[in-house]
């Protein structure tokens, strides 16, 4: 396989990241670990689906990637060298971030043509000619009509600022755009607009995406590798495919039961999952996810689970340690 | 056939604006039965809330409410009084709100936040409405519910938040329950066992719930009827097989086509997609309010739009009766 053999165009090695919490006024502040030791690999033209419920970790994983935090340990590495902290400006120029929420990630008080302009004029990029040629290519790439341009966010509709965040992104011809949760703050007839954009931009620029999102089905649409998280940690990556059609582990299978299709025939799924995700805090011992497992055996209660590795994934789960063996 | 204990004709809500009015819904009609749930699903800015407000009598009082009928187990509630609609709310008929974080109080614990509708309309003691609350608690699938009471919203995690609002809508066991978008905000995981939950304790007690939703994988799973709501009208409705098996109107079916579906849509080809957008609802409305985004319009669509009925109850609007003759 080719990927084994070429350089990852983004790698995250054995990222750490602590935070310290306190829980009351003069308790003594506690370490919470919200990722215990990621490691991930985007090949170019990848779309990488991060999914996990909430509180999980993804969106410090992003945050980590695009250098809004400091890790507590590890490593980023674009082609292979190591982003220093200190030089976000030089990352930024091939990574931007589209985030969830339109309404609240554009200032309202910039017109359009300042919003998707602004990166070029904080890495001083061309003069304001350029830049305002560069703004109208960036409006006919994601679709919109050249008189928004002048115009204000509070003018657009959900779709349309997305597409407004997204020409922002592009404009500074970025190779990895991170997305996070992209379309969920958006209609379905909206969504599936940005998701055909999205697929479209991919193979015409050859953007690779880092791409978290809860919506599973949107996932398996637009990612060709999907990695799950729980407490912080991968439990399960694999091709998009290889996951969606024979899922690993049990946790993955819990997900991707809970998906809602929409067929009349069926009722809602029961999960087995049990209420409650743990406390980060204090986190179950042995394997994280025993407490909510339907396959739960003794050592998983003790043992953290072994990474069980096959073509291009890997599980870790105790269930595939002894098929392993052999 | 039992009556229905929601029946609703002709509903429509204006939104006086300086110079204009907003027809913001436009003539909804339906009837609800016992132990039925009627999903309303629609894109943002559809009527689908105001809708639900307006059964609830919770509307703005600048939004104008009109309905040749609006009946709930044989209330006219066109004509209640605010105190007279006080009865009723919280007792016989109940809302779950969309976001717990924001519809539950900071500053009350939950034990006082339950209690108190419990309080009000059953007149009974503290420790009735306590013992009540414990129960509820219980049944919504909250351990140590005891616990819980003294706790103060900020304590729970979402999932847990909407789950103590459902056990305060269901406290005076209504007849109907009104869950306007319920899981919207809560992870996959949980929105399936709320889901289950809600219809587990639908069916225990034989409550009618309507569900407003934006997401057709819920619909599916759970409605007995779906009315689809476009720009204030209700385009199509019908059984959820009817639905999702033969869509009639073009936007019901532009819709289905725009969710990506794990083994029927092809990973990363196009979804289909409705062009354009929303029209404004400011002023006179003429015709087929989807006709701007239609793939199958024509000039006909100007005019008045009559509603296709099929004997089942299956009904919609749209000058293209023959269905046969749509791009599938």
């Amino acid at each position: 396989m080719t990927r084994t053999t070429t350089r990852p165009l983004l790698e995250l090695a054995a990222i750490t990241k602590t935070y310290q919490v306190k829980q009351g006024l003069f308790a003594k502040a506690k370490p919470l670990n919200a990722l215990g030791g990621v490691s991930l690999c985007l090949h170019k033209k990848d779309v990488l689906g991060l999914v996990g419920e909430s509180g999980c970790g993804k969106s410090t994983l992003a945050k980590i990637l695009l250098g809004l935090e400091a890790p507590t340990a590890g490593k980023v590495l674009v082609d292979g060298k190591e982003i220093d902290p200190r030089e976000r400006r030089h990352l930024a120029r091939r990574l931007q971030p589209i985030f969830q929420d339109p309404y609240s990630s554009l200032n309202p008080r910039k017109s359009i043509e300042d919003i998707i302009a602004l990166p070029l004029v904080v890495h001083d990029i061309g003069d304001s000619a350029s830049r305002s040629q560069a703004v109208a290519r960036m409006l006919d790439l994601v679709g919109l009509p050249a008189r928004v341009r002048r115009g204000y966010p509070n003018q657009l509709s959900g779709g349309q600022r997305q597409r407004v965040a997204i020409a922002r992104a592009l404009i500074m011809k970025p190779e990895i755009v991170v997305c996070d949760e992209p379309t969920s703050a958006l209609d379905v007839s909206v969504q599936a607009q940005i998701l055909n954009l999205l697929g479209d931009l991919r193979e015409e620029l050859g953007l690779t995406y880092f791409f978290i999102s809860h919506n599973l089905a949107v996932v398996e649409h637009l990612a060709t590798r999907v990695a799950v998280m729980y407490l912080g940690q991968i439990v399960e990556e694999a091709a998009a495919a290889a996951l969606f059609a024979n899922p690993r582990h049990p946790y993955t299978k819990a997900l991707l039961e809970s998906v809602l299709t929409p067929d009349p025939c069926l009722s809602v799924p029961d999960t087995h999952l049990g209420a409650s995700y743990p406390n980060p805090i204090s986190p179950p011992s042995g394997c994280r996810f025993h407490p909510r497992c339907a396959q739960v055996r003794d050592i998983c209660k003790t043992t953290p689970p072994p990474r069980i590795g096959n073509e291009g994934g890997h599980v870790d789960c105790h269930l595939y340690s002894g098929a392993a063996a052999h | 056939m039992s009556d229905p204990i929601l029946s609703v004709r002709n509903l429509t809500i204006d939104i006086p604006m300086s110079q204009n009015t907003m027809h913001a819904v436009r003539g909804i009609s339906f009837d609800l039965k016992r132990g039925e749930t009627l999903c309303i699903v629609g894109e943002s800015g559809s009527g689908k809330s105001l809708t639900s407000l307006a059964i609830m009598g919770l509307l703005s009082k600048k939004l104008q409410r009109a309905a040749t009928r609006l009946d709930f187990a044989g209330i006219d509630l066109m004509s209640q009084k605010l105190r007279q609609m006080r009865d009723l709310r919280g007792n016989r008929m109940a809302m779950i709100f969309q976001e717990p974080m924001t519809s539950l109080n900071p500053a009350y614990t939950i034990g006082d936040q339950l209690a108190e509708a419990y309080l009000l309309h059953r007149k009974a003691t503290r420790v009735q409405a306590r013992m009540r609350a414990i129960e509820l608690l219980g049944k919504v699938g909250i351990t140590a519910a005891e616990n819980r009471l003294s706790q103060y919203p900020h304590q729970l995690s979402g999932g847990l938040r909407q789950r103590v609002m459902i056990a305060m809508a269901l406290m005076c066991e209504p007849e109907l329950i009104i869950a306007d978008e319920p899981t919207t905000a809560l992870d996959v995981t949980i929105q399936a066992q709320i889901l289950r939950l809600l219809a587990d304790l639908q069916r225990e007690m034989n409550m009618a719930m309507i569900l407003v939703t934006h997401d057709l994988g819920v619909v599916a799973r759970v409605a007995d009827k779906v009315a689809v709501m476009y720009a204030g009208e209700v385009v199509e409705q019908g059984t959820a097989k009817e639905i999702f098996g033969h869509p009639r109107h073009p936007y019901t079916r532009g819709l289905l086509r725009c969710i990506p579906v794990p083994g029927r849509s092809k990973p990363g080809e196009h979804l289909g997609s409705i062009p354009g957008m929303v029209p404004s609802l400011v002023g006179r409305v003429k015709g087929c309010a989807f006709r701007a985004r239609c793939d199958v319009a024509e000039e006909a669509c100007t005019a008045a739009i009559p509603e296709r009925r099929m004997e089942s109850g299956h009904a919609w609007r749209c000058i293209h009766q023959a269905a046969e003759r749509l791009s599938p």
